[in-house]
C-alpha cells in the first residue's frame, strides 16, 4: 500500500529509517521504530495515532525541539530540500527552524508565551531570522493576524494569549507559523481542543493557506475523521510503528492492518447500539429542573427545563459557553441558580437543609473531564475511592472498606491491588475508570458526565462509553452526559438537549434529533462535525 | 487593578494603625523609664518630677489621647536621650538601612537570576550541583559569625578593609558582602526552581521551534515568566533588610534603623520607638505595594484580572 512518488516530483520532506529512544530509570524504550514518510508540495499527509503512538515525538524530532536526554535520536535521517538536518550544528538548524517548516500546536494557551503580546511573538519571527527591524516586524505581524482573520488586528496585535478564545489562538498560532512561508507547516492536533464548529473554520483556513502558498501540510491527530476530510495520504502509527501507509481513501475503504480496523470500529456515533435500551418513560422522573437561569457577569443559563428518568441517559450538547457545565454546576449545588427550581423526587433542593443536602449529594455524583487533575496525586486509590465513606461515616462500616473497594474496582475492570497504587501509576482511561469507581462508592442514582470521555482516546473512549452503559444497567443508574462531540452522544443517549448561548435550542430523542434535526443550529453542528461517511459514503 | 491597589493601600494603612496601638501599649510594658533615666539614687521629688514632666504619670489612656493628639499635628514625640524630635532622629537612620536594603538586594537579585538561570538550563549538570551546594550554604549561614569572621580576615589580619564607621566604597563592602549572603543563596534556589519549571514549559518549546536563539529562550522566554515567585521572596527579604539589618548594623557601627531601635528599646525612650517602628512599617508596606505593582507589570493575566 505504499504511495509511490514520481521522481519527477521533488519531495519537501523524507523521513527515512527514523528510530527514536528514550532513556529512563526503567530502561530505554523505542518510541519511534523505524519510520519512513515522504511529503509533496501541495500535499496533507496525516499521521493518525493514539497518545504514545510516537506521533508527537517524530514532530518533535522534525522541529529540533526533542528534549535529549532523556530522548535520543538512533538512527535515520530527516531530509529537507536533500538536506540531512539531523547532521546540522545548532546554528544552522535554528536558521531552518520557523523559516522552512513551522508547528502548530494543539494547547495554544500554554504554546504561546502568556506575558507577551501576541503580535510581539508573531513579530519575534521576523527579528530572529530576517533581522528586521521592530516597527517593520510588527507591521508584517498585524498583516499576518488580518491574513487569518482576527477581526481588528492592529488593536488585537497588542493583547495577550489569554484575552483570545481558543480559536483565535489557534489563528494566532497559525499566523506565527506562516510568518516567514515555510515549505511544510506540522500541525500536532490543532484543532483538538477547539469546539467543532471552530475546528471546521480551522481546519478551512489550513486547507486554504495550503493551498494559496503550495505547502506540504503534515496533520498529526488522532481522530480519524479529520484525518478523512484533510488528508491526501496516511500513516497509522502504533507503538511507534507504521502500520498502515498510503492515499487515504484506500485505506479508510479498506484497512489492511488489524489496528487499523480496530480505530476504525472504535469511532465514536456507531459503536454501541446494540446495548443501547430505550428507557420507559412512564416513571416519574428523579430530577426536574424548572425553568433555572443563572447569571453571572454574563447569562450563562436561560430558562432551562427538562426532565431526568430513572435508569436513563440524557445528553447534553454544545459548544464552550453554552451553559452546559453551569446546569451541572447547578444541579450539584456547586452554584445558586438566579431563578427556577430543581426538584428531586418532587422535592425542590434548593430549600434543602444541611442534612438532606448531604443526602441529596450521596445520590448524585460526577465524573469529571480531565482523569489527571481531578485524582489527588497525593492519595492512594484506596484512599480516593473510600474518601465518601469518610464523609458519609453512616453509609459504611469501616471494616466493610476494604471489600468495598475491591468490589468497586473489579466492577470498573481494574484489579482488586491496584487500590494501593497512586494516580500516576496509571493511564488516562484506567483514572477515568478510578474516577467512575469513586463516584459508584455512595451508590448514587444520578451520574452527572462533564465532557468525561473527552479527554481520551478513541479506542479508550469506546471502552469506558461501554463501561458506563454496563453499570448503568447494573445499577439502575441515570446518567446526564455533558460533552461538545456529537458523536459520543450518539452513542451513549437516550434524548439529548443541545444548548447554545445558555438556552436550550433543541431537545428529543437522541435518533430522531441526529436523523431529523429541526433547528438551523443543530442542522450546523452536525455539518461541522467532522465525519469519514463523506469520504467513503 | 487600580481598585486593587487602592484597597491594598486602604488595607496597609489599617495595619499600621492596629500596629501602632500595639506598639504604644506594648512599649509601656517594659518598665518606668525613669529607673533607666535617674541616677539610682534619685530622690523621691525628682523622680516625680521627671514622671510628671513627661506625663508618665497620667493614667495610661491619658498618655495614649495624647499621643493620639500630637499624633494628628504630625508629632510623634519627644526623645527623652536625645532631647529632640523622635521623628528627625528617625528620618536620619532610615536612609543608611535602606541605602544597605537596596545595594544588597539588587546585587542578591541580579546574582541569584543568572547564577539560578544558568543551573535550571541545565539540571543535575556540572554547574547546577556546585551551584546548589554553594547557595545551600550561603542560605544557612549565620551571619552574625560571617560577620566577625570577615573582620578577623580581612580587617585585622590583612588590613585591607576598615572594621567599622561609614565612608567611601571600603566601608560599604564588609556589611554589603554579609547582608547579600543570606538572600543570594535562598534567591539562587527559588530562580533555579522556577526556571526549570519555566524551561520545561510548552511556550518554550513554541519559541526553540520558531528558531529563537537560546539566550534569548532563557533570558527572555522563560525568564519572564519565571520571575514572579523569585519577586515575592526577593521583596520578602528586602522587607527583612530594611526592617533593620540589626547584626549587620550593630556590628559595623552603621547608624541604621535597626541598630537605632535596638538603642532605644534598651533606653526606654519610648517616642523614638514608636516613630521607628512606624516609620519601618510604611517602609514594609510599600515594599509590599511595589511587589504587586511588580507583579502586575510581569504578568498582563494578572493585570487584567
Amino acid at each position: 500500500m505504499v504511495t509511490k512518488v514520481s521522481d519527477a516530483k521533488k519531495s519537501l520532506l523524507k523521513v527515512n529509517n527514523l528510530s527514536v529512544s528514550f532513556d529512563t530509570t526503567e530502561g530505554s524504550f523505542d518510541a519511534v521504530k523505524e519510520v519512513n514518510f515522504d511529503l509533496n508540495k501541495g500535499e496533507t499527509l496525516a499521521i493518525i495515532g493514539e497518545s504514545g503512538s510516537g506521533k508527537s515525538v517524530t514532530a518533535s524530532v522534525i522541529m529540533g525541539i526533542l528534549t535529549c536526554p532523556p530522548g535520543r535520536i538512533k538512527s535515520g535521517e530527516i531530509l529537507l530540500d536533500d538536506l540531512d538536518i539531523l547532521k546540522l550544528s545548532d546554528t544552522d538548524r535554528r536558521k531552518l527552524m520557523g523559516s522552512k517548516v513551522a508547528i502548530i500546536f494543539q494547547d495554544t494557551l500554554s504554546h504561546l508565551n502568556p506575558v507577551f503580546s501576541v503580535g510581539s511573538q508573531i513579530a519575534e519571527c521576523f527579528e530572529v531570522h530576517k533581522n528586521l527591524s521592530r516597527k517593520e516586524s510588527w507591521i508584517r505581524a498585524v498583516k499576518l493576524l488580518e491574513r487569518v482573520r482576527i477581526p481588528n488586528p492592529s488593536k488585537r496585535a497588542k493583547d495577550f494569549p489569554h484575552q483570545f478564545s481558543g480559536g483565535q489562538r489557534q489563528r494566532v498560532m497559525i499566523a506565527m507559523a506562516l510568518a516567514l512561508e515555510p515549505d511544510i507547516i506540522l500541525a500536532d492536533e490543532p484543532t483538538t481542543a477547539l469546539d467543532v464548529t471552530i475546528q471546521a473554520k480551522i481546519l478551512e483556513l489550513l486547507r486554504e493557506l495550503r493551498d494559496e502558498r503550495n505547502m506540504g501540510l503534515i496533520l498529526i491527530t488522532h481522530d480519524l475523521a479529520i484525518a478523512a476530510e484533510i488528508s491526501d495520504k496516511v500513516i497509522v502509527l502504533n507503538e511507534g510503528k507504521i502500520v498502515e501507509k498510503g492515499i487515504t481513501k484506500d485505506i479508510f475503504i479498506n484497512p489492511n492492518h488489524a489496528y487499523t480496523r480496530q480505530l476504525m470500529d472504535s469511532i465514536p456515533g456507531k459503536i454501541t447500539k446494540q446495548i443501547k435500551k430505550i428507557s420507559k418513560k412512564f416513571s416519574d422522573p428523579i430530577l426536574e429542573i424548572k425553568n433555572i437561569s443563572k447569571f453571572y457577569d454574563t447569562i450563562a443559563c436561560d430558562d432551562v427545563s427538562f426532565d431526568l428518568f430513572p435508569n436513563e441517559v440524557l445528553g447534553i450538547v454544545g459548544e464552550s459557553g453554552s451553559g452546559k457545565t453551569t446546569i451541572s454546576n447547578l444541579i450539584l449545588r456547586l452554584a445558586s441558580p438566579s431563578n427556577g427550581k430543581i426538584l428531586y423526587h418532587g422535592q425542590n433542593i434548593l430549600n434543602f437543609n444541611k442534612k438532606d443536602l448531604l443526602n441529596f449529594r450521596r445520590k448524585v455524583q460526577v465524573v469529571f473531564q480531565d482523569p489527571y487533575a481531578s485524582l489527588n496525586p497525593t492519595m492512594n486509590i484506596y484512599d480516593i475511592i473510600s474518601e465518601p465513606w469518610v464523609i458519609h461515616s453512616d453509609f459504611l462500616h469501616k471494616k466493610l472498606h476494604q471489600s468495598k473497594v475491591s468490589d468497586l474496582l473489579i466492577s470498573v475492570g481494574l484489579h482488586p491491588d491496584d487500590a494501593i497504587k497512586f494516580p500516576h501509576q496509571f493511564s488516562g482511561g484506567q483514572r477515568q475508570r478510578i474516577a467512575i469507581a469513586r463516584a459508584l462508592a455512595l451508590n448514587p442514582e444520578i451520574i452527572i458526565c462533564d465532557e468525561a470521555v473527552s479527554a481520551l482516546d478513541v479506542s479508550i473512549q469506546a471502552q469506558i462509553i461501554k463501561l458506563l452503559l454496563n453499570l448503568k444497567n447494573k445499577f439502575s443508574l441515570s446518567y446526564i452526559f455533558i460533552a461538545h462531540d456529537l458523536p459520543v452522544v450518539k452513542d451513549l443517549a437516550d434524548r439529548v438537549i443541545v444548548m447554545k448561548s445558555g438556552k436550550i435550542i433543541e431537545q428529543g430523542v437522541t435518533d430522531d434529533v441526529f436523523n431529523f434535526p429541526k433547528e438551523k443550529y443543530t442542522k450546523d453542528l452536525l455539518k461541522a462535525s467532522p465525519s469519514i461517511e463523506n469520504l467513503i459514503g | 487593578m487600580r481598585q486593587y491597589l487602592s484597597k491594598r493601600i486602604f488595607s496597609s494603612i489599617l495595619a499600621i494603625t492596629g500596629l501602632f496601638v500595639m506598639v504604644f501599649f506594648l512599649a509601656r510594658l517594659t518598665g518606668d523609664p525613669g529607673h533607666l533615666y535617674l541616677p539610682i539614687d534619685a530622690p523621691l521629688e525628682v523622680r516625680k518630677e521627671f514622671s510628671e514632666k513627661h506625663g508618665f504619670n497620667d493614667p495610661i489612656y491619658i498618655q495614649f489621647g495624647k499621643f493620639l493628639g500630637d499624633l494628628t499635628d504630625g508629632n510623634l514625640g519627644y526623645s527623652l536621650r536625645k532631647e529632640r524630635p523622635a521623628i528627625d532622629i528617625v528620618l536620619e537612620a532610615i536612609p543608611v538601612t535602606l541605602s544597605l536594603a537596596a545595594v544588597a538586594m539588587s546585587i542578591a537579585l541580579v546574582g541569584a537570576i543568572f547564577i539560578g538561570s544558568l543551573a535550571a538550563y541545565r539540571p543535575n549538570g556540572i554547574f547546577d550541583r556546585i551551584s546548589r551546594v554553594v547557595s545551600l550554604t550561603a542560605a544557612s549561614a549565620p551571619d552574625f559569625w560571617v560577620a566577625i569572621t570577615a573582620i578577623l580576615i580581612f580587617s585585622v589580619s590583612l588590613g585591607w578593609l576598615p572594621t567599622s564607621g561609614i565612608g567611601g566604597v571600603p566601608y560599604w563592602i564588609m556589611p554589603i558582602g554579609i547582608l547579600v549572603i543570606r538572600p543570594l543563596g535562598l534567591l539562587v534556589q527559588v530562580v533555579r526552581g522556577s526556571m526549570i519549571t519555566a524551561l520545561s514549559s510548552d511556550f518554550v518549546k513554541t519559541a526553540r521551534a520558531k528558531g529563537v536563539k537560546e539566550k534569548a529562550v532563557i533570558f527572555k522566554h522563560a525568564l519572564r515568566n519565571g520571575l514572579l515567585p523569585v519577586i515575592t521572596v526577593a521583596g520578602d527579604q528586602a522587607a527583612a533588610i530594611a526592617n533593620g539589618a540589626v547584626i549587620v548594623e550593630t556590628i559595623f557601627g552603621w547608624p541604621g534603623i535597626g541598630k537605632l531601635m535596638i538603642d532605644s528599646i534598651m533606653q526606654r525612650d519610648f517616642a523614638v520607638v514608636q516613630a521607628s517602628i512606624l516609620i519601618t512599617a510604611i517602609v514594609i508596606l510599600s515594599i509590599n505595594i511595589i511587589i504587586d505593582i511588580a507583579y502586575a507589570v510581569l504578568d498582563p493575566r494578572i493585570r487584567h484580572k
